[in-house]
Formats: structure tokens, C-alpha cells, sequence
């Protein structure tokens, strides 16, 4: 049974974490401080290629500093931008626990702006009923949060960390987890990894998306591990879609979400094609400040787009153009050069913005500790479900990545500890199998379908559903799995990235199948999730959707949301 | 006419005689030289190896590679409607195409297994 996987490489460990973003970072370093041996892992570098590091704007935490402020006005106000479907636990969570751990990463040096006489500047974002925000100049805040955690890390003996380590299976014995299959990127050696606890923390999926915000590693690597090892999703139909993405000018080096800071800042008109605000047409009241949520501005600048009002590249313009060089320079210093390399001048001219995928509210069910169902798997960050229902406030994930990785991570810790002395259990029979295989060609065979399934997604199981458009995207998904077939292409060998395309292929087509699944269910528009044939929210679709593997099968239920009543938090 | 950079890419593993491959692809102005290698991977060519993550921020600092003999960021440099020549960096270990090893060398898998007395292969 074993010999196959002898020939791997082979690690041993008390807690595995796969995925090196602000929640993969805080397990290692909690589940080090509860006394484990941590292994730290990521498909790219660690700290550097998820969607921590990009993120450019604000995390929202209680702190007080700006004006007074409570955990408690903080959970009211997720819980009402989740529409009815946060997990109070989890959300309660977030909300609580989040000022310990930014006076946690500022006791560490990580450099939240301030004023002049000491106070942590809260910026007041949409959705919040009071300023909460806080960042790091300019837009900087993602990179400083990783590379303050990577400092940490490097210097907690307990971790080890192992880059282009990609994980493509976990190992599960008796209903419980014991560790995972990988690839070594760099040579293409399989590794077995056995461990006592396991932390999946590989963030979220909007890679699956025409136009993202995200890396490359966002495929959704963790919900297909999730679902291949026993456990369960969650609200996989509720895709964030960031309104004011960048679309046009070609803006390279600089992150297409990138323009809500300045709208936070300076305001900034979101304009039609024929130069007119829009906002407002669609119910909403924004006068001067920015305050609308992502899912209704997002409704609104694809309304105008659908009737024939948008800008050149299908979407809005967004101008600054009523603001004068002194007060743009001001506000974004060396940013506004950044847009110069690129042509573009704020005062001279309007860019044009666009929905984008951006962050995905489902995910990994998890239990009040964060672990899943399966024994021993706990889950962090974005890819757990739950705290966010139907809809995320901005600056929450930062908050929610931190305090899910600390407690999974200790959660973890504790639980590896307590088992008795781990005895290598051997990896299943055929757990190597896929990362061995070995045939001749079928890398051309990949080319155009990484196209097409992020094209099926953002036409049929975007912003706006439907079911003859969902049924098309199931169709699509069915039909390009046929396609890439069950066996990588090519031999294993030093970065060989046609084949991890596939292994991402594989894993990226499931998720796919998950997210339009749920969203032709559920017949009803709420938060992130619009549907076109059923345009209202519905009282008796307050409940989640879950989704289990049954062989090959997805199969879909419903379970009840915990929830609270905001008259009792409010 | 629509104009078109003609990337010529530096393939193959170490070891192996040196050899390029030419791909002519549709030039669009302000794009990046990894959006052409992107386009290139996702249509034309999927064997290509190029290492990247973070595709527009310019904050994973995966993509570094010889530009036309200088080193640039792929995901910053600017595609031409020219002939560009596209090489992996000297000064790094080569592992395929346009790759080398970048990852600082205590977060490697070897680092590990010495580290963990781990079962080699
Ligand atoms: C451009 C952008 C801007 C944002 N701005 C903000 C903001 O201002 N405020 C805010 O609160 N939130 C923001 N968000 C959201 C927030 O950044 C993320 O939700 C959060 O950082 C997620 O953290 P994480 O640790 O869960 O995942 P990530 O930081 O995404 O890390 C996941 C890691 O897992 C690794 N991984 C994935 N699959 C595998 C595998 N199979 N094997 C091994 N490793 C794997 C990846 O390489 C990656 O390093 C933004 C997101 C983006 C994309
Ligand atoms: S792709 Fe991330 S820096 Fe170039």
C-alpha cells in the first residue's frame, strides 16, 4: 500500500498549514505558540502570492480611535450587509476579536497611519455607520500585514516554510485528516506530508472569473480539497464582485481595485456614457459621499452597461476631474506618478471602471472552532464560510483572515498535541497516483479551456443569473471536464506548469460546478447573488445551501442559519 | 491591419541544447509583456512555463526575467509591436523556460527534509 508513496518525499508534522496569506500566517504562528511543530506551505512564496499582500485599502476593526466605537456596532453592521445569512458565531467572532489582533500586528511594528498626536486613523468606509477603517499609507496595507506576519513567522523556530509546495489532495484515515498529497513545484517530486492537524488557509476563487482582482493562486484550491476530503460547503452561490474595478486604460503595476481609496478620500463621480451620475436611479442615495455597497453599485453600473449607456470598454467612468492636482497629490503622493508611467492624468481625464470578482463569502463549513466535519481539518480566512452571509462589508476579510487563522491555529495546535503520539499512517491506496502519472503529450490539448471556463462564468454565473444561463454554465463545465480528462498531462518534472494548470483545471471545474449549482437553487436575489428570473429576496430562502461529494456526485442541502436579531445587538 | 508582437521565448530545461520558440501575438497598446506570455499560455502554446502570481499588482515579484537582455519585471514591462527577446534570469538556478529558482533557499523542499530529517526520495 505504502511502497508507491515511498518513493515520494516524505514529511512528518504536528499541524500542517497550506496557505501562506494573513490567515495561513497567524495559524502557524498560534499553533507554534500553543507548542506544535508547524509546517507552513504554499503553492508560490510564503507571504507573497495570495490576496493578503494585494490587498491595497482598510480593515475594519472596533478600535475607537477616531470615534467611539464597540464590537458590537461592528456586528451589527455585518450582520446587515450579510442580508440575512451571517453565521452570528462566526461574524461575532470577527468582530470581537479583531481589535486584539490589529493592536496585536501594531505592536508589531506594522505601521497603521496615524495622526499627528498618536490616534490610529479609521477611515469611514461604505456599509460601516461610523469610521472604522484602518491602513497602512499608501495604499499599503496588505503588503505591510505580510510582510509584519512573514517577519513573525521567520522568526518562530516552530514553523518551518516550504514554498511552490502545492498541495493537490488531502489524506483523510477513519473520518479524520492525516495530512496531504503535494507537488514540489521547482522539480515535480510528489511529497507526502503526515500530519495531526491540518489548517487549510488558500484564500479564495475569483480566479474562476474573466476579470478578477486576484493571483493567479486563486483558483479555489481549498474548497475542492475540502470537498474531496469529506467536508462540506457552504453559500458557494455568494461571489463578491468588487463595482469599481479597473477596466481600461491598461494600468500594469498597479491593482485593479485600486480606485476605492481614492473614492474613500476624494469622493470621485461615477459617470455614463453620457456623463450623467447614475447612482441614484437605481434607489440608492449616495450624495457626495461614497456609501452605496458593493452589491448594489455593482447592479447599478451593469444596469447602464446592459442598456447601452456604458463607457467604450463595457462599463462607468469614474472622474476626478473637478479635483486639482495639489489636493490628488495629497491624498495619493507617489501613487499619482505610478499613474503617470501609465498615461493617465486625473485631472485631464476620467478612467473606466467595471464589476470584477473580488472575494468570495462562501466556502469551507466550519463548526464554532473552525473545524470542518472531517477530524482534525480546521479552515481559515476567506475560504471558510459564513461570517460574511450573503454579502462582505469592506475591511472585513483582513480582520476575519487574522482571528480565524489565530484560533484555527491554536485550535490546531492543541488538538495535534493531545493525540496520542502520531503513528505515520500510510497514505491511502492511490493517493500518488495523479501526481505520478506519466503519458505522452496532451499539454496542447489545455490550450483555450482556462479561457473558457472563467468566459462561462463571468457571462452565466456573474453579477446576473438565470436559469437557461446557469444551466448553460453547468453544460459548459460538464463539457470541459470531458476535455481535460482524468490524467495530467505530460511527466512530472521541474516546474512543469501545463500540469499544474491541469491539477488546477481539476480543481477549478468542481468549485465552478459548486458555485452554479447552488446559485440555480436558490430562486431568490440576496446580496451577491442576483437572479434575473428572480429578481426579489425571498423570507423563506434565509437559510444556507451546503454542498457534499457523494463518490462523484455534488449533492446539495440546506441547513438553518445561526443566527442573531439586530435589535438584540444593535 | 491589426499589429502584432512577435515574442521569441528561450525554452527547454537546463541540460538541453539551448533552443527558442517564436509566437506571434495580437498587439494591444499599454499591455504588459506577461499579458502576452499570459495570452500566449492560455491560447496558443500551454507547454510555456512562466512564473507569475499576482498578474497586475506588481507585488508577488514572481516574474523577473531578461527583457531584451535587461532584467524587468514581466508583469511591468511593456509589450511592443516589435521582435522581443524573452530569456530566464542568468544569475539564478534555471528550472524551464523562462523559470528560475527564486524562493529564498530556507523555504525550499530540500531545506525542509534536512531540516525534519524527512524521508528523501
Ligand atoms: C486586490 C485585493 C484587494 C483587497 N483589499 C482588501 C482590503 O482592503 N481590506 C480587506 O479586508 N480585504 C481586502 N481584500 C480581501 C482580502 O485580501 C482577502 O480576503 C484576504 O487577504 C484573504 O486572506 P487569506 O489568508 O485567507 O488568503 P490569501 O492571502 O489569498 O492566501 C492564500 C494562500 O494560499 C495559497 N494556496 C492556494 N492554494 C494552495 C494550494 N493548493 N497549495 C498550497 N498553497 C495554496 C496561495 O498561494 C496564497 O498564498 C482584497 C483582496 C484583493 C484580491
Ligand atoms: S506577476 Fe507578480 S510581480 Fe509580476
Amino acid at each position: 500500500m505504502g511502497d508507491r508513496a515511498d518513493k515520494a518525499a516524505r514529511l512528518e508534522t504536528d499541524v500542517l498549514v497550506i496557505g501562506a496569506g494573513a490567515a495561513g500566517m497567524t495559524a502557524a504562528l498560534a499553533a507554534a505558540e500553543a507548542g506544535a511543530r508547524v509546517i507552513l506551505a504554499d503553492r508560490s512564496l510564503v507571504g507573497r502570492s495570495g490576496a493578503t499582500i494585494m490587498a491595497q485599502m482598510t480593515v475594519a476593526v472596533a478600535l475607537g480611535e477616531e470615534v467611539p466605537d464597540h464590537w458590537e456596532h461592528h456586528f451589527a453592521d455585518t450582520i446587515q450587509a450579510g442580508r440575512g445569512l451571517c453565521d452570528a458565531h462566526l461574524a461575532q467572532l470577527v468582530c470581537e476579536h479583531g481589535a486584539r489582533e490589529i493592536r496585536r500586528l501594531d505592536g508589531w511594528k506594522v505601521g497603521w497611519a496615524r495622526k499627528p498626536d498618536g490616534t490610529i486613523r479609521q477611515a469611514h468606509a461604505p456599509g460601516h455607520d461610523r469610521p472604522r477603517c484602518v491602513y497602512v499609507d499608501f495604499l499599503s496595507t496588505g503588503p505591510a500585514v505580510a510582510k509584519t506576519l512573514r517577519g513573525r513567522v521567520i522568526r518562530q523556530d516552530g514553523v518551518t516554510r516550504i514554498g511552490d509546495l502545492c498541495i493537490v489532495d488531502l489524506t483523510v484515515v477513519d473520518g479524520a485528516v492525516t495530512g496531504a498529497v503535494a507537488v514540489s513545484v521547482a522539480d515535480g517530486r510528489p511529497v507526502q506530508l503526515q500530519a495531526g492537524a491540518v489548517v487549510l488557509a488558500t484564500g479564495g476563487l475569483t480566479r474562476l472569473y474573466r476579470r478578477n482582482s486576484a493571483s493567479a493562486n486563486m483558483g479555489g484550491d481549498g474548497y475542492a480539497l475540502a470537498l474531496r476530503a469529506g467536508a462540506e460547503l457552504m453559500d458557494m452561490e455568494f461571489v463578491q464582485f468588487f463595482p469599481i474595478g479597473h477596466l481600461a486604460p491598461r494600468l500594469v503595476g498597479m491593482d485593479p481595485i485600486m480606485w476605492d481609496p481614492f473614492r474613500y478620500k476624494l469622493g470621485g463621480r461615477l459617470l455614463n456614457a453620457e456623463g450623467r451620475d447614475f447612482m441614484n436611479d437605481y434607489g440608492n442615495q449616495e450624495a457626495g459621499q461614497y456609501n452605496v455597497t458593493r452589491d448594489r453599485a455593482t447592479h447599478a453600473i451593469l444596469s447602464e452597461v446592459k442598456a447601452g449607456r456604458g463607457s467604450p470598454a463595457g462599463g462607468a467612468y469614474l472622474s476626478f476631474q473637478h479635483l486639482d492636482e495639489a489636493t490628488l497629490r495629497e491624498a495619493f503622493g507617489p501613487v499619482i506618478d505610478r499613474l503617470a508611467k501609465n498615461g493617465i492624468d486625473l485631472g485631464q481625464m476620467p478612467v473606466e471602471v467595471a464589476p470584477i470578482a473580488h472575494y468570495h463569502m462562501g466556502g469551507v463549513r466550519v463548526d464554532n472552532r473552525l473545524e470542518t466535519r472531517v477530524r482534525n481539518l480546521f479552515a481559515a480566512g476567506e475560504v471558510v464560510a459564513g461570517a460574511n452571509g450573503a454579502n462582505r462589508l469592506s475591511g472585513n476579510a483582513i480582520t476575519e483572515a487574522l482571528v480565524f487563522g489565530r484560533e484555527a491555529g491554536r485550535e490546531a495546535g492543541r488538538r495535534a498535541l493531545g493525540a496520542s503520539a502520531a503513528t505515520p499512517a500510510p497514505a491511502p491506496a492511490g493517493a500518488f497516483d495523479l501526481v505520478r502519472a506519466a503519458r505522452a503529450g496532451g499539454e496542447a490539448e489545455l490550450a483555450g479551456a482556462m479561457t473558457r471556463l472563467q468566459a462561462v462564468m463571468a457571462d452565466d454565473v456573474g453579477p446576473f443569473r438565470t436559469a437557461a444561463g446557469l444551466e448553460r454554465a453547468l453544460a459548459a463545465i460538464a463539457e470541459l471536464e470531458a476535455e481535460i480528462g482524468d490524467m495530467p498531462p505530460g511527466q512530472p518534472g521541474p516546474y512543469n506548469q501545463a500540469r499544474l494548470d491541469w491539477f488546477d483545471l481539476r480543481s477549478m471545474l468542481l468549485v465552478a460546478k459548486t458555485v452554479a449549482r447552488s446559485a440555480l437553487a436558490r430562486q431568490e436575489s440576496r446580496g451577491a447573488h442576483q437572479r434575473d428570473d428572480h429578481p426579489l429576496m425571498a423570507s423563506n430562502w434565509a437559510l444556507h445551501q451546503t454542498l457534499e461529494l457523494a463518490g462523484n456526485e455534488l449533492v446539495l442541502g440546506r441547513a438553518p442559519v445561526q443566527g442573531a436579531e439586530l435589535s438584540q445587538v444593535a | 491591419m491589426s499589429a502584432t508582437a512577435r515574442l521569441i521565448v528561450r525554452r527547454g530545461r537546463p541540460g538541453e541544447p539551448p533552443s527558442t520558440s517564436l509566437y506571434e501575438i495580437p498587439y494591444t497598446p499599454g499591455a504588459s509583456v506577461l499579458d502576452g506570455l499570459r495570452y500566449v499560455r492560455a491560447q496558443l502554446d500551454p507547454s510555456l512555463s512562466v512564473r507569475h502570481s499576482c498578474i497586475n499588482a506588481n507585488t508577488c515579484k514572481e516574474c523577473m526575467i531578461l527583457v531584451d537582455g535587461k532584467v524587468e519585471y514581466a508583469c511591468t514591462a511593456r509589450l511592443e509591436p516589435r521582435e522581443m527577446k524573452l530569456e530566464p534570469l542568468p544569475n539564478k538556478a534555471h528550472l524551464k523556460d523562462l523559470v528560475t529558482e527564486i524562493a529564498p533557499p530556507d523555504e525550499r523542499l530540500d531545506h525542509a527534509l534536512a531540516a525534519r530529517a524527512g524521508v528523501g526520495a
